[in-house]
């Protein structure tokens, strides 16, 4: 690859989706109004029940998957709805975009993550952590386990005509292991300070984070060409 | 510029198993120009796609040899240059920006100095700072122009490339066809009589999907 390289041209591709969404805020807007309305749906129906912690994690990454579905999917398909994806296609190969791409919405899922999980902290009664830690790790592979799963499956769908119906239905046999998973890893780090009560979870998020990716890069050059 | 030289051997392409085209043979070696012609849905711009690895022919090969070296498919890219109706630029982006991102993104490393040459090229000098959702069809049109001819490819596509231009744009397009090919080659899809007038050859996408005429 000539001048820049692999890096630097998957850096280009990250620079320029982020002030493209800083400067039309299509995904921000999305995920913005997605947080406050579900917060408020969960604020108003809980009001002062007690709920158990494995209904708290589930709720949080109810809330992180659907955000994640709702505004990460447009990365390839406003790029597709636009015709700017022949002139990236016109531009470099399929890999560097690809990872640019992973890149931008690895970053916006974990600031989505940090924001809803603080405020679903201060606003829900009853969210308490006993493994800060725990909950971070859990946080941060899960963010990354679904950040990389939605990439590809918005590469995937950007070509369909039926997108919205698409995008939830091949997304949910593909996560749902992940989900499963670092729900449990949440759960534990609510009941639990000890940072290796979860061990077994982080090794099973790290491994679908592994297979995901190794999966998208076999797999995207045959979507990209055609 | 490399010497290069492209090569479409029998090419082919269905949609939904009907045919759009099939038997489209060329051959282009630089300074040379061919027009492909002919009706709305006949396949032009379909084949233009194919000749720039954007589409996978159905059946049949397309291959670039530069400097005496096959160039493999998913690196053709490297060596073409395309204006279409259908290639969009970045709209929340200025000119400048467009030509700056899109340089990046190609691995290059042009000067901001470069990206101003070109834009005046193109008449849009005085508004290399304005957005792009901003700027007329044909304002956009002359920025993919600056765009494709950035790289100096040895292959520039044009796909009905009067589109949206006025008097000026048009002659801009024909002087910038020029330079082209007295170092390149081109391929222009299009039904303008002007346009496939100034090719050296031509190939007509007949009623039937078959290829008449052939590059040389």
């Amino acid at each position: 690859m000539s001048g820049r390289g692999f890096i630097g041209i998957t850096a280009a591709v990250f620079r320029k989706d982020t002030s493209s969404e800083l400067r039309t805020r299509y995904a921000l807007n999305a995920l913005f109004l997605f947080t406050v309305t579900t917060l408020s749906i969960i604020l108003f129906s809980f009001q002062s029940a007690t709920v158990p912690t494995q209904v708290h994690a589930g709720l949080l990454w109810v809330l992180i998957f659907f955000a994640a579905m709702s505004g990460l999917s447009r990365a390839f398909i406003t790029e597709e709805d636009r015709g700017t994806i022949l002139l990236l296609k016109l531009s470099t190969i399929s890999t560097p975009v690809f990872y640019g791409k992973l890149l931008f919405n690895v970053l916006l899922l974990l600031a989505l993550t940090t924001v809803l999980t603080v405020l679903y902290a201060l606003v829900v009664p009853g969210f308490a952590v006993e493994g800060l830690w725990t909950l971070c790790t859990a946080l941060f592979l899960g963010t990354v386990g679904l950040a990389s799963a939605s990439t590809i499956i918005g590469a995937l769908i950007a070509k369909a005509n039926a997108r919205g119906t698409l995008y939830p239905v091949l997304s949910f046999p593909i996560v749902l292991p992940l989900l499963l998973t670092v729900i449990r890893a949440t759960t534990t780090a609510m009941e639990n300070p000890s940072w290796g009560a979860a061990s077994g979870e982080y090794r099973v998020l790290l491994s679908y984070i592994v297979v995901i990716n190794a999966a998208s890069y076999l797999v995207f050059d045959f979507i990209w060409k055609d | 510029m490399h010497n290069i030289a492209i090569s479409a051997r029998d090419l082919r392409k269905d949609f939904n198993r009907m045919p759009v085209f099939s038997g489209v043979s060329f051959d282009l070696g630089r300074g040379e120009t061919l027009a492909v012609s002919g009706r709305n849905g006949s396949g032009k711009s379909t084949l233009l796609k194919i000749v720039a690895s954007l589409l996978s022919p159905t059946s049949g090969t397309v291959s670039m040899i530069a400097d005496g070296s096959p160039v493999p498919g998913r690196f053709m890219f490297r060596h073409i240059g395309m204006v279409a109706p259908y290639l969009q630029v970045y709209e929340e982006f200025t000119a400048l920006e467009n030509l700056s991102i899109i340089d990046r993104i190609r691995g290059g490393s042009h000067t901001a100095a470069d990206y101003e040459r070109l834009l005046s090229m193109v008449s849009l000098g005085k508004r290399k700072h304005d957005h792009v959702r901003t700027f007329s069809s044909g304002m956009k049109q002359r920025l993919k122009y600056a765009l494709a001819w950035m790289e100096r490819p040895a292959l520039l596509l044009l796909d009905e490339p009067r589109t949206n231009l006025d008097a000026e744009g048009i002659a801009m397009m024909l002087t910038l066809f020029e330079d082209q090919r007295r170092e390149g080659m081109v391929i222009i899809a299009t039904n303008e009589q002007e346009d496939v007038d100034i090719c050296a050859s031509r190939i007509s996408l007949g009623y039937d999907g078959a290829a008449k005429g052939g590059g040389s």
